[in-house]
């Protein structure tokens, strides 16, 4: 998810695309990824080359890339759309690339970046998410059987108050900085203009850059990957909700999506012919006149069309109290005496 | 073992060859994909390309439960058949077609998202299936097409009538909505990339690159779903699917090269193969002489055939390449279509086009506005009837008092006027109009709005960016220069047959004016945080000195005793008869 809008908030959007990039090099497929991009960077008219978003200066590496799917974009991107697709109560028409189909056996990883302070994440510079609302979010998740694991990563200023209130189980959670400290970004591009990602993400980054589907790498790798001196700020993490001890849980529970696949040596053969198959298509009717197309602009028609017949309704409460009013006034004024004239 | 696996594969390869030449017993619906690309260059040195995928299925979707797609995608077609949909047309489009200088557009589309649907008569909730319609149609595109609700939905009653086949127009089941704030992306390339048969890999789609592609000044992409005839008795029905998208490089006027233009600098990419699943893969370069001089463009390689067609009313000369024929890439693997001028153009030779049309905000201040649209007719002495159709946001109040339509210095009262006022909330004001242009004049239309003041949470938040107002809709019978003849639709090329025409004395033509962008009073938003700290600071200090001044009692109050220390020094003080502290 990220959060921010407008074009100087560019490293927001290269951070949340980067974990995209990496999580679908991993294995998980689009069908099982909700994009939430709160603005539009790639097609900006301010960006200098469109439909880029680069992560490393000089531009090396395009994160947008060319087989990408926004589920959420710009206005979109709302504390409520959000809070309403983790808990899966949403409106009935909702496509399912929108919806988050998890149950109880499914890993979760929530990535969310923009700007925040101590217990609140800002959306689109006009609401705020607070740890408590979150952290009730997760209960909801928790009780619905929504997910087996979940983790959670958040790269803002004062990161870590945002799980301070988590106490659902199996939560880990990794924050960018702790409370009274600053997220840094990490280097401008000068032909962008902007900074181009934050510190904590560039770094995570590059260790996922390093992970393919079947390695072995585990949590506290990751917990490891950006330190102090690099990043300036003090990332943190937070296990306790975690059943399993963090050295067994492997980056790919989360971060990819591995297929057990069987190979057999078994041959099917199937049956020479398939009748029945092509059978099932209904005898068409065929008109019995040649059918037309419309004629795009029936000028004559056009002119003489009748107006569309209003349905009569009756006269609402307030016009018949007006001239209730007006008859009342009338009568008072003149006196009743007039009313022999009337009927 | 070895045989069972040979045996399979030679099963597969005997069903995996349909072609139409199969006989069967006629059970099977044919499908059939024709691609196709068309680049002009336009007089100010742009180039347009504009890429025509037409899906055609011989099966018709609404009766029967079809369940077996080839080349049709599925997504679309379970969509047309649930919902009930005659006709769907989706263009997401970003830039702006300047008609004035490129001359009328193959297909134009407005600014933003604007989606369009006939519904059949069987549907009883038209605006319960357009709202599921707009939902599933943005979770296939990745567009904020749910945002289409009532405020932004009208049901012209003269403009968009039916594309495809059609026996009868109840208006009652068309919705018009446009988005003019929505973003087109790669995100929205990419499904709709997904949808033809062979994706981005073979034939004219592996020039679709999103680098390139938006790297432009104009881009637009669109679905057309329509019924149209199977052939030429007209008895039965089959479904169309064309997927257009247009796309104006502008290397040229923005400074970045010469007038000179070829496949890989305008795509980074040439073609190298065809899809297998298409039976007719074409590029068509125009290179109609201007004036009637000779020609000033060269074209390498040779092309296949030249071809003359009579397209919007003039004849135009399209050199040819047929990717299908087997002379094409004899000599070498790929495909780089490249043109240069011969001799440099003139801008006086610019022609211009029978109908455009521009649209503006006047007025000042952030109250009252005045939306003016100006419509030229260049045509030297044939008039025309051109049917105008506005749709203004309701917080745009509208005073229709004021509307005045003045040609050539005259008032011009339009043969046909609908006008449905906004419901704040709920409706957007709709305005449409049939007024005759006569030959060679401009005609000014004027209408004044109102701003309104919105609630503080109906603002985006981005509110100081401005509102969008969509663009207007022209649609008109432009005379010919050159009379057309019926020709046969399955022949023509497909940038000549989206728009039915039913004499060759005139053609049809579909023009949007440019959206409007205009700024609502804004509030300062950070004004209630100071207005409550402000004002519980005021109440704290008034109200509360009145409350102590009325309700505080003095008491007298003993001295304490003091700490232990202290009574210890006051017991000896006392001892010594001196006074206690």
């Amino acid at each position: 998810v990220c959060t921010s809008r407008f074009w100087f908030n560019y490293r927001h959007v290269a951070n949340t695309l980067s974990v995209y990039r990496s999580v679908k090099r991993l294995g998980i497929p689009d069908s099982h990824i909700v994009l939430m991009l709160a603005d539009d960077m790639a097609c900006n008219p301010r960006n200098p080359k469109p439909a880029t978003v680069f992560s490393h200066k000089n531009m090396e590496l395009n994160v947008y890339g060319d087989d990408v799917e926004v589920d959420y974009r710009s206005y979109e991107v709302t504390v409520e759309n959000f809070l309403r697709v983790l808990t899966g109560r949403i409106p009935p028409s909702t496509p399912r690339s929108k919806r988050l189909l998890s149950d109880d056996r499914s890993n979760i990883l929530i990535y969310m970046t923009g700007h925040g302070g101590n217990g609140f994440l800002k959306f689109q510079d006009s609401e705020e998410i607070t740890n408590v609302e979150l952290a009730d979010a997760f209960e909801q998740m928790w009780q619905k059987r929504r997910y087996n694991e979940l983790l959670f990563i958040i790269d803002t200023c004062q990161g870590a108050s945002m799980y301070e209130r988590f106490y659902s189980p199996n939560i880990m959670a990794l924050a960018s900085s702790q409370v009274g400290e600053d997220s840094l970004s990490h280097q401008p591009d000068l032909g962008i203009g902007v900074h181009l990602m934050d510190r904590y993400t560039f770094y995570v980054l590059e260790f996922l850059e390093e992970i393919h589907p079947a390695s072995q790498t585990n949590m506290n790798d990751l917990f490891q990957v950006c330190p102090k001196s690099l990043c300036v700020s003090t990332p943190g993490h937070r296990t306790d909700l975690f059943q399993r001890d963090p050295q067994n849980v492997l980056i790919t529970d989360f971060f990819g999506s591995v297929r057990k696949v069987e190979i057999t040596a078994e041959t099917l053969s199937l049956d020479q012919d398939v009748p029945g198959l092509e059978s099932k298509f209904p005898e068409e009717e065929l008109a019995t006149e040649p059918l037309k197309y419309a004629e795009q602009l029936p000028v004559a028609q056009i002119i003489h069309q009748k107006p569309k017949q209003k349905d009569w309704h009756p006269p609402g409460g307030f016009i018949l109290g007006l001239w209730a009013l007006i008859i009342m006034v009338f009568f008072k004024t003149y006196g009743i005496k007039h009313m022999k004239h009337v009927f | 073992g070895g045989m069972a696996a040979a045996a399979l594969l030679l099963l597969l390869l005997a069903a995996a060859g349909p072609g139409p030449g199969r006989a069967d017993a006629g059970r099977e619906r044919r499908d059939a994909l024709r691609e196709e690309l068309l680049l002009s260059p336009l007089p100010t040195g742009d180039v347009a390309a504009t890429f025509q995928f037409r899906t055609r299925w011989d099966a018709d979707l609404q009766r029967g439960a079809v369940s077996h797609y080839r080349l049709f995608p599925k997504a679309l077609g379970r969509l047309v058949a649930a919902l009930g949909v005659r006709e769907l047309h989706l263009a997401l489009t970003q830039g702006f077609w300047r008609t004035r200088y490129w001359g009328q557009p193959p297909l134009q589309a407005p600014a933003g998202a604007e989606l369009w649907v006939w519904f059949q008569p069987t549907v009883t909730d038209v605006d319960k299936a357009w709202k599921e319609l707009s939902n599933i149609l943005s979770g296939i595109f990745c567009a904020s097409l749910n945002f289409i609700d009532s405020t932004n939905t009208v049901i012209p009653t003269a403009s968009f009538k039916p594309l495809g086949l059609a026996n009868g127009t109840d208006h009652h089941l068309l919705r018009y909505a446009v988005l003019p704030r929505e973003v087109v992306c790669t995100e929205n390339l990419t499904p709709w990339k997904k949808l033809l048969p062979c994706g981005s890999k073979a034939g004219l789609a592996v020039l679709l690159k999103a680098e390139r592609l938006f790297h432009s000044s104009y881009h637009s992409q669109a679905v057309h779903i329509r019924p149209i005839c199977r052939d030429a008795s007209c008895l039965a029905v089959s479904w169309e699917l064309r997927q257009t998208l247009t796309v104006v490089f502008d290397f040229f006027s923005s400074g970045q090269g010469k007038k000179d233009w070829s496949l890989f600098k305008m795509f980074s990419r040439t073609l190298t193969d065809t899809c297998p699943l298409a039976s007719q893969s074409k590029v068509y370069v125009d290179i109609s002489p201007k004036n009637k001089e000779k020609e000033l463009l060269e074209v390498s390689p040779p092309p296949t055939s030249v071809h003359e067609a009579i397209v919007q009313g003039d004849r135009r000369t399209y050199a040819v390449y047929d990717l299908l024929s087997p002379s094409l890439f004899n000599t070498s693997r790929s495909l780089n279509v490249q043109l240069k001028w011969k001799r440099p153009q003139d801008s006086s030779e610019m022609p211009i086009p029978t109908l455009h049309a521009q649209r503006y905000v006047g007025g000042y201040g952030l109250q009252t506005g005045e939306i003016c649209t100006l419509i030229y007719n260049t045509h030297p002495y044939r008039a025309f009837p051109v049917i105008l159709l506005e749709t203004v946001p309701w917080y745009l109040r509208l005073y229709v008092h004021t509307l005045t339509i003045i040609t050539k210095g005259k008032e011009n009262k339009p043969s046909y006027i609908h006008y449905q006022p906004a419901q704040d909330r709920s409706r957007p004001h709709l305005l449409e109009m049939l007024i005759q242009l006569p030959a060679n004049s401009v005609t000014k239309i004027t209408i004044q709005f109102e701003r309104a003041l919105l609630k503080w949470t109906e603002y985006p938040p981005d509110p100081n960016h401005g509102f969008y107002v969509g663009s207007s809709v022209l649609s008109a019978l432009v005379p010919s220069v050159t009379a057309m003849k019926d020709m046969d639709v399955e022949q023509s090329p497909l940038f000549t047959s989206l728009f039915p025409s039913s004499d060759g004395s005139s053609y049809f033509v579909r023009l949007y004016t440019e959206p409007l962008l205009v700024n609502l009073p804004t509030p300062d938003f950070s004004m209630p945080y100071n207005v409550i700290c402000l004002t519980c600071t005021v109440v704290a200090v008034c109200y509360g000195s009145f409350y102590n001044l009325l309700t505080r009692t003095f008491h007298v109050e003993e001295p304490s005793r003091g700490g232990l220390a202290k009574r210890l020094a006051n017991v000896i003080r006392k001892f010594r008869g001196v006074p206690p502290l």
